[in-house]
C-alpha cells in the first residue's frame, strides 16, 4: 500500500470521527442549556476549551455566546476543525484515494458533504442564524451529521476488505476518538460550579451526566453502574475494556491495527509505533481510578493526550514518511 | 409529423405540444431524422418510446440522471476567482445511436489507422524509411513539437507505441464519417462513457431490455490485460500515473485505477533506483512493471525533458529505455497526432499497409506550403484554422463565427509561424436531438471511440459522443460548454 494512500485514509477517518464528536459535543451542551434555563447560565466557553481551539476562537469572536460557539464549531470555514471543514477535508482526502475505497463509501461521504454544504448555505443566508439566534433545526442538523458519520462507518465495515486500508482507517479513527474522549472528560474541569458546596449537587450530577451523553456513553454506563458517580464515569471512559469510546478500548484497537499493518504476526520486526502503543496500554491497564484522581484528573488527561500524540507521531514516521 | 422536436412542455397540463416543423434538419445530417423528417431505422424504437413517455417524464428522468452523476461525484473543478466550483460534465439523456453496419466499417477503419500510425512511429524513431522514400518531408517531422529526439532508437515492449487512442470522428453534411483528430498522447473521456452508460441503464431500463445495445463495461478489463501484455513478469505490478488531484481529468485517473484494481500513483510516490522504478509503500519500496501514464511526455522526466517539471520522476525515461518499466503510451507519440502530420496519415496507410484509408481525413491545407498559405489567408472567413499542437478547442478560429478583427489577428499568428497552422473547411457536424431545458432541439456532436493496442487491436463499441450545447455551436470540448451523450452501437 502506498504511504500517501495510508496517510490519506488515516486522515479521512480522523476527520469523520472529529465531525461526529463535535456534533455530539454541541448537541449535549445545547440540551444542557435547555435544562438549565436561567437558574444558572450555561457555559459555552468550556466547549471551545474542549476542542483545543480556544486561541483560534478568541481571535475571531469577542464573546462565547451560544451562537458564536455553535457557528465556530459547525459552519465557520475559517476554523480548520469546524464540522464543515472536517467534512470538506475528509472528502478531499477520499478523493485522492478514491480508487482504494468502495463506491458506496464514496457516495455516502460525497452526499454527506454536499448536504452539509447546503445546510451551511441556508444557515449563512438566514438572517436569524447569522445574528445571535440558534437555528431551530440545530438538533436536526447535528443528528444528521451523527447519522451520516455512522453510516460511513457501517458502509466501510461492510464494503471494503479488512486489509491494510482498513487497518489505517481504524488507526485514524481510534486515535482521534481516544483524544476526543479525554477532552470530553476534561470538560468538567473547565465547567465552573457556583460554589464548592455544589460539588455533588444536582447541578454537578447533571453536568457529569451530560459528559456521559457527549461520549454517547450514558446507556452503556447505566447498564454497568447503578448510580451516577464521578469516579465511575471517569473509570468507565478511561479504563473500561469493552466500551468502544473508552481510552483503553481505543488503545487496544490501535495496538491490534498496528500489529496488522506492521506484519508482526508474519514475523516482521516490531517497530517504535507498536512499542509506544503497547507500553502505554499496559501502563493504563495497571492503573485504578482512585490513583488517577489522586494525581489529579486534569493532569492525568493531559498526560494521556501527550502519549496519544507520541503514538501518532511514531505512526507518521514509520508509515507515512518512507 | 407527430414528434416533439422543439417540444414545449406545459407543466400544468402535462401536455406535450408537437412542433416537429421546428426541429431543424436542414443543411445538416441529423443522426435521428432524415432530410425528409423521417426517423432513421435504428432510432424507431427510441422514438416511439420517447413519445409514449412524454416530455414531462423525460425531464424527470433527466433530472434524476443528473442527481445520480452528482452523488457519484463525477465532477471536474473549475478554478476561477472566488470559490472553486465543482461541476458535472453536462449530460444529455437522449442517446446517440450508431447502426451496426456503419460501426463495423468504422471499427475496421480505426484498426487500420492505428496499425499504420504505430508502424510510422517505429519507423521515424529508427530507420525513418518513410522520409527516405520521400513520402513525408523530413523537416515536417523534425519541426513537430511532439517529435522527441531522445526517443530515437527506442524499442518499446512488443513494438507497441500507441496503446490507447481516442480518435475524434465527425460527419460531414452528407453523413460521411471523417477522422478529425488522432489523439495519441493521453486521450481522456472514457470514464464518462462508462459512467454515462451506468446512468442510462438506471434511467431507461426499458430501452436496454428491448434493444440489443453492445456493452462497454469490460473496457477496464481490456485495458488491464493490454497493460499486462507489456510486461514479462508473471504478475506485473501496474500503476496509473496521475499528475494529481488538481488535474481536470483526475476523476478519470482514479476511476480507471479503481476499475482495473491497480495502484494510482503521483510523481512523489515514485523513485528510480538502478534504472528501476519503485513506489513508496508502507512496507518499503516496491517495484513497478507497467505504468499507464496520464502525464505529458515532456513532464515525465526532468532529467531528459523539461527541467522545470515538478510532476516528473528523475530517471524514469532511462528506466524505460533499458526495458525495466513499460510506459503506455510510449513517449514520443505526440509527433503522430501533430495536425500537420495528420494530413499525411492516408499516405502512411498506403505506404505501410498498401491500402486505401477506410475512414477519410478532413481535407487539410498546410500553411507551411506557399499556395495553401495564400488560400488560407484569402479565405480565412470560410475556414477553420488550428494550431498544429493545440488541443481542447484552444488555439483555433472558426472563420464564419469570428469577427473581422479576430480574423486579422489570427492571420498575423499564421504568417509568423506557418508551420504551426493548418486549415480545414468548416464541417457542418451532424446533429442529435437534445433536451435543452424543457425543449428538444438539435445540437452538433462528434464521436470519440477508444482503441486499445494489446495482443490485438480492440475498439470499444461506441465511445464518447460529445455535444455542443450552445445553439449552433460546433465546439464540443467540455472546457468550452460541451456535454456528452451515451453512444449506442446496436448489435
Amino acid at each position: 500500500m502506498l504511504s500517501r494512500v495510508a496517510e490519506s485514509v488515516f486522515w479521512l477517518n480522523r476527520y469523520i470521527e472529529r465531525a461526529e464528536n463535535y456534533s455530539r459535543f454541541i448537541d449535549v451542551n445545547h440540551q444542557l442549556s435547555l435544562d438549565l434555563n436561567d437558574e444558572f447560565p450555561n457555559q459555552w466557553m468550556p466547549l471551545v476549551h474542549t476542542t483545543g481551539d480556544s486561541e483560534e476562537f478568541e481571535k475571531k469572536y469577542d464573546k462565547a455566546t451560544p451562537a458564536n460557539v455553535i457557528k465556530f464549531m459547525t459552519f465557520d470555514d475559517e476554523n480548520p476543525n469546524s464540522i464543515y471543514n472536517c467534512l470538506a477535508r475528509a472528502r478531499e482526502n477520499a478523493r485522492t484515494i478514491r480508487e482504494n475505497i468502495s463506491t458506496s463509501m464514496w457516495e455516502v461521504l460525497n452526499e454527506f458533504y454536499l448536504s452539509v454544504k447546503e445546510y451551511r448555505k441556508s444557515y449563512m443566508e438566514n438572517p436569524e442564524t447569522r445574528g445571535e439566534g440558534i437555528s431551530a433545526d440545530l438538533s436536526g442538523f447535528l443528528a444528521h451529521v451523527r447519522k451520516n458519520c455512522q453510516s460511513f462507518y457501517g458502509c466501510s465495515d461492510a464494503t471494503v476488505s479488512h486489509d491494510e486500508v482498513w487497518s489505517f482507517s481504524l488507526l485514524g479513527r481510534f486515535l482521534e476518538r481516544a483524544d476526543k474522549t479525554t477532552r470530553i472528560l476534561d470538560m468538567k474541569y473547565f465547567i465552573l460550579l457556583p460554589s464548592v458546596q455544589d460539588v455533588g449537587s444536582t447541578l454537578d450530577l447533571l453536568q457529569w451526566l451530560s459528559l456521559l451523553k457527549s461520549a454517547s456513553a450514558h446507556e452503556m454506563f447505566n447498564r454497568k453502574y447503578k448510580k451516577v458517580h464521578p469516579n465511575d464515569i471517569a473509570d468507565f471512559l478511561i479504563l473500561d475494556q469493552t466500551f468502544p469510546r473508552s481510552i483503553v478500548f481505543c488503545l487496544q484497537e490501535i495496538e491490534e491495527s498496528l500489529e496488522k499493518v506492521s506484519g508482526t504476526k508474519e514475523g516482521l520486526p516490531r517497530n517504535l509505533a507498536q512499542d509506544a502503543a503497547t507500553t502505554y496500554l499496559n501502563r493504563l491497564r495497571s492503573e485504578d481510578i482512585e490513583s488517577i484522581f489522586d494525581k489529579g484528573l486534569h493532569e492525568y488527561l493531559d498526560d494521556i493526550q501527550i502519549e496519544l500524540n507520541r503514538i501518532g507521531s511514531k505512526i507518521v514516521e514509520r508509515f507515512f514518511k518512507s | 409529423m407527430n414528434w416533439y422536436g422543439n417540444c414545449y412542455i406545459n407543466k400544468q397540463k402535462e401536455v406535450c405540444a408537437m412542433f416537429i416543423a421546428d426541429y431543424e434538419t436542414k443543411n445538416v445530417y441529423d443522426e435521428m431524422f432524415s432530410k425528409e423528417g423521417k426517423a432513421r431505422t435504428s432510432y424507431h424504437f427510441l422514438k416511439s418510446k420517447m413519445e409514449s413517455l412524454g416530455g414531462l417524464e423525460l425531464i424527470k428522468r433527466s433530472s434524476s440522471a443528473e442527481k445520480a452523476l452528482i452523488s457519484l461525484g463525477i465532477t471536474f473543478t473549475l478554478y476561477g476567482d472566488g470559490e472553486e466550483q465543482e461541476r458535472i460534465m453536462p449530460f444529455d439523456v437522449i442517446p446517440r445511436i450508431v447502426p451496426n453496419e456503419e460501426w463495423t466499417k468504422m471499427e475496421k477503419g480505426l484498426k487500420q489507422r492505428i496499425e499504420a500510425m504505430n508502424r510510422f512511429l517505429q519507423d521515424i524513431y529508427s530507420d525513418a524509411k518513410i522520409i527516405k522514400d520521400g513520402v513525408i518531408p523530413r523537416d515536417i517531422i523534425e519541426s513537430s513539437s511532439g517529435y522527441l529526439k531522445p526517443c530515437i532508437g527506442l524499442k518499446p515492449p512488443k513494438d507497441i507505441w500507441i496503446h490507447i487512442t481516442g480518435t475524434d470522428l465527425v460527419r460531414d453534411g452528407e453523413g460521411t464519417f471523417h477522422v478529425l483528430e488522432d489523439n495519441l498522447r493521453c486521450p481522456s473521456g472514457v470514464s464518462y462513457v462508462l459512467e454515462n452508460r451506468e446512468v442510462m441503464k438506471r434511467t431507461f431500463p426499458e430501452l436496454f431490455d428491448k434493444l440489443n445495445i453492445r456493452q462497454v463495461y469490460d473496457y477496464p478489463y481490456h485495458l488491464r490485460s493490454m497493460l499486462e501484455n507489456l510486461s514479462n513478469a508473471d504478475d506485473p505490478v501496474i500503476a496509473v500515473w496521475t499528475p494529481g488531484v488538481f488535474n481536470s481529468a483526475y476523476y478519470e485517473h482514479s476511476f480507471l485505477a479503481q476499475k482495473m484494481g491497480v495502484f494510482l500513483v503521483e510523481g512523489s510516490d515514485l523513485i528510480v533506483e538502478n534504472d528501476k522504478v519503485f513506489m513508496k509503500t508502507t512496507k518499503g519500496l516496491r517495484k513497478i512493471d507497467v505504468i499507464y501514464r496520464r502525464i505529458d511526455d515532456t513532464f515525465m522526466d526532468p532529467m531528459t525533458f523539461r527541467k522545470d517539471s515538478l510532476l516528473g520522476v528523475k530517471g524514469i525515461f532511462e528506466a524505460f529505455k533499458k526495458g525495466n518499466v513499460a510506459l503506455a503510451n510510449a513517449p514520443g507519440t505526440g509527433v503522430a497526432d501533430d495536425k500537420v502530420i495528420y494530413s499525411f496519415v492516408p499516405a502512411m496507410i498506403k505506404y505501410y499497409l498498401g491500402e486505401e484509408a477506410i475512414i477519410p481525413n478532413v481535407p487539410t491545407y498546410l500553411c507551411s506550403q506557399g499556395k495553401d498559405l495564400k488560400f488560407v489567408i484569402d479565405n480565412i472567413h470560410n475556414l477553420v484554422v488550428k494550431a498544429a499542437n493545440g488541443a481542447g478547442g484552444y488555439g483555433m478560429i472558426i472563420g464564419p463565427k469570428s469577427t473581422k478583427q479576430e480574423q486579422e489577428d489570427f492571420k498575423k499568428l499564421i504568417i509568423d509561424d506557418p508551420r504551426n497552422y493548418i486549415a480545414q473547411p468548416v464541417l457542418n457536424l451532424s446533429t442529435v436531438p437534445t433536451l435543452i431545458e424543457d425543449k428538444i432541439e438539435s445540437r452538433h456532436v462528434d464521436l470519440r471511440p477508444f482503441i486499445l493496442y494489446g495482443k490485438e487491436i480492440y475498439v470499444m463499441p461506441g465511445g464518447l459522443t460529445r455535444v455542443a450545447l450552445r445553439k449552433g455551436s460546433l465546439v464540443v470540448n467540455s472546457s468550452q460548454g460541451g456535454g456528452s451523450k451515451d453512444t449506442w452501437v446496436l448489435g
